[in-house]
């Protein structure tokens, strides 16, 4: 019999701790597809982030390092100098990335670090049971801004993409969502040209990834995918912010 | 081998190449930002990595990525930077890395001064960071052995899996005194468990220190301890400087205790008879020099340049069997050998 569907190498059988609808299992998988088709899994070294993707270190089946809270892409850094010749890829949420890791963030991108960063935005801490993050969006409610996201006193969310294409050195960034079939496919493909942009040694490479957290938010599944489609894809627009290979051509 | 004269903190540098490391992350913060300029102008030389991080913080986990990898890293700095670095430093005790932090220190608290100082001896013997830990502290207290223990701290950090310490202070870093360096090695790790790829050879390795498990976190923290009582039981170090017959025993490391051996040498001509434990390793404490010592004299004089830290050690070594007298300077300030002679004298005539 003809095998139609099975689970990528590059995961374990961990079986994974996200809340029912999150939308984390998806990313994970286009990881490991993008890992799997390259046929990078003995030499990729993933770094695991503080919050809900913690645990990730179970369930990618390539060696893993567990990073503390905002510092993996440093410590991505310190992986990719001492072995070039390794698959470095960070996986971190939002509260890791673009707030107590933004200064990592920013000068591993200035640096154009031949790493692979996985952004997963989901506009919320979800592993502390639902606070505020930096790209939470104006008005809304979170256990720490029960009365809506007050730009007047807390600010604005900060919108990664559009920051770091500020910058001179990044290779290639781009914003994607998995909110449905065909978001999910293009995350599929944007993914794993960040691996491979890192294989030809092109430099940094970052993909947002907007993700639901039903949970959290207090959504059903399927509306914290229509909130996704509503709510966070106007104010975080898709699409390519930076591709340094059209400039080279 | 022949002898070359060297600033402290460039020893250290040069030894710490030679030792085979490849992989030096720091941020410029006085006094000893010479280790980075030095490893700025060579590691590019010999493939190795120089990076001036964004931040101390990020320069300690650069080097939790390289020992994760399982070479040898090494990060610098002075007491506000390593505070900064605590973070890392648990993470490193947490998963148990082996790596070398220098810390040159200089006054506090806060931003303090930039004249030497050794008040971040807590910080380095008790632990420093969140949870329980200790690093293995080393004390130079010459240019040749901010060399040697350079070496001897990555032996040390890679023999038992720890992060390890040089605990030096801005005279250290800034004298210059003729120093043979050590033999250079071609460095070889043997660490099965470091995140190398699995190459599709073998399960994945994980470096963590998450353990969500109240009773697997214990485990790990029991058996991090009985490495730690074997660190305790083999590696303490210390010099004994006429010790044998002596009524008052100073004890003082680094550059006080180098002020305090000409205080014993103007003592015993005025006919005192003083000698000088110097710890060289401060975690592991030398607790079984101070031990016998304290059978013989009739007290002793911690040398310190703090309000008094190390003294507390000394105290739980001699079981408080005889007086600890303190004679400190701090702020970046050294106690003057007459300052030490006068202390060595009152506890000789019972004066404290």
């Amino acid at each position: 019999m003809a095998t139609v569907f099975k689970k990528p190498e590059a995961l374990t059988d961990a079986p994974l701790h996200y809340c029912p609808g999150c939308t984390h299992g998806i990313i994970h998988r286009l990881v490991a597809e993008a890992i799997d088709d390259l046929g990078i899994l003995g030499k990729t070294v993933g770094v695991a982030p503080v919050g809900c993707a913690v645990m990730s270190y179970d369930y990618f089946s390539c060696d893993m390092v567990e990073a503390a809270h905002g510092r993996a892409p440093a410590v991505a850094t310190g992986l990719k100098r001492a072995m070039p010749d390794r698959i470095i890829f960070t996986y971190q949420g939002d509260g890791d990335l673009a707030s107590i890791g933004m200064a990592e963030t920013v000068h591993a991108a200035t640096r154009n670090e031949n790493v692979t960063v996985i952004f997963v935005n989901n506009a919320i801490y979800g592993m502390t049971g639902g606070q505020m993050a930096p790209t939470s969006l104006p008005g809304q409610v979170t256990q720490t801004s029960p009365y809506g996201r007050d730009v007047k006193t807390v600010g604005y969310p900060i919108k990664v993409c559009e920051l770091l294409s500020a910058l001179d050195a990044p290779y290639y960034i781009e914003r994607v969502a998995v909110n449905n079939v065909k978001n999910v496919l293009a995350a599929k493909k944007a993914i794993n040209r960040a691996f491979r942009n890192q294989i030809e040694n092109r430099g940094f490479s970052l993909i947002e990834v907007i993700s639901s957290c039903p949970t959290n938010w207090g959504m059903t599944p399927d509306n914290a995918l229509k909130w996704i489609e509503t709510d966070m894809i106007p104010y975080y627009p898709l699409g390519v912010y930076r591709d340094k290979s059209k400039e080279e051509n | 081998m022949e002898k070359v004269l060297m600033k402290g903190n460039e020893a250290i540098a040069e030894a710490a190449i030679r030792a085979g490391c490849r992989h030096y992350f720091g941020y410029p913060i006085t006094p000893q930002t010479e280790i980075a300029a030095y490893m700025s102008k060579r590691m590019p030389k010999i493939g190795g990595t120089f990076l001036q991080a964004e931040s101390e913080i990020s320069a300690i986990n650069m080097v939790y990525g390289v020992a994760s990898a399982g070479l040898r890293a090494m990060t610098s700095s002075s007491s506000p930077g390593v505070s900064l670095k605590q973070e890392g430093i648990s993470y490193l005790a947490g998963c148990d890395l082996p790596a070398l932090i220098v810390n040159v220190q200089r006054g506090g608290p806060g931003l303090g001064g930039i004249q030497p100082s050794q008040s971040d001896y807590f910080q380095a013997t008790k632990g420093g960071g969140h949870g329980d830990y200790h690093l293995i502290v080393l004390a130079p207290a010459s240019v040749q052995e901010m060399a040697d223990l350079t070496v001897k701290a990555f032996d040390l950090a890679d023999k038992y899996r720890m992060p390890a310490m040089l605990l030096a202070d801005g005279t250290m870093g800034q004298m210059m005194e003729p120093v043979e360096l050590p033999e250079a090695v071609e460095y070889k790790p043997e660490k099965p468990w470091a995140v190398t790829g699995t190459e599709n050879k073998r399960e994945h390795n994980i470096v963590n220190s998450l353990y969500l498990v109240p009773e697997q976190l214990e485990q790990k923290n029991i058996e991090r301890y009985e490495k730690y009582r074997t660190v305790a039981e083999n590696e303490a170090m210390c010099e004994e400087y006429m010790t044998e017959d002596a009524d008052v025993c100073v004890v003082a490391f680094g550059i006080a205790a180098r002020v305090s051996k000409n205080a014993i040498t103007e003592a015993r001509k005025q006919g005192i008879k003083a000698g000088l434990i110097r710890p060289i390793t401060l975690w592991p404490f030398p607790k079984e020099a101070i031990r016998k010592a304290a059978d013989k004299v009739k007290g002793f004089v911690s040398v310190e340049l703090s309000m008094g830290q190390m003294i507390e050690d000394i105290r739980l070594a001699e079981d408080c069997k005889k007086p600890v007298s303190l004679c400190c300077r701090v702020g970046g300030m050294i106690p003057s050998p007459e300052e030490v002679l006068k202390a060595i004298k009152d506890m000789e005539g019972g004066k404290i």
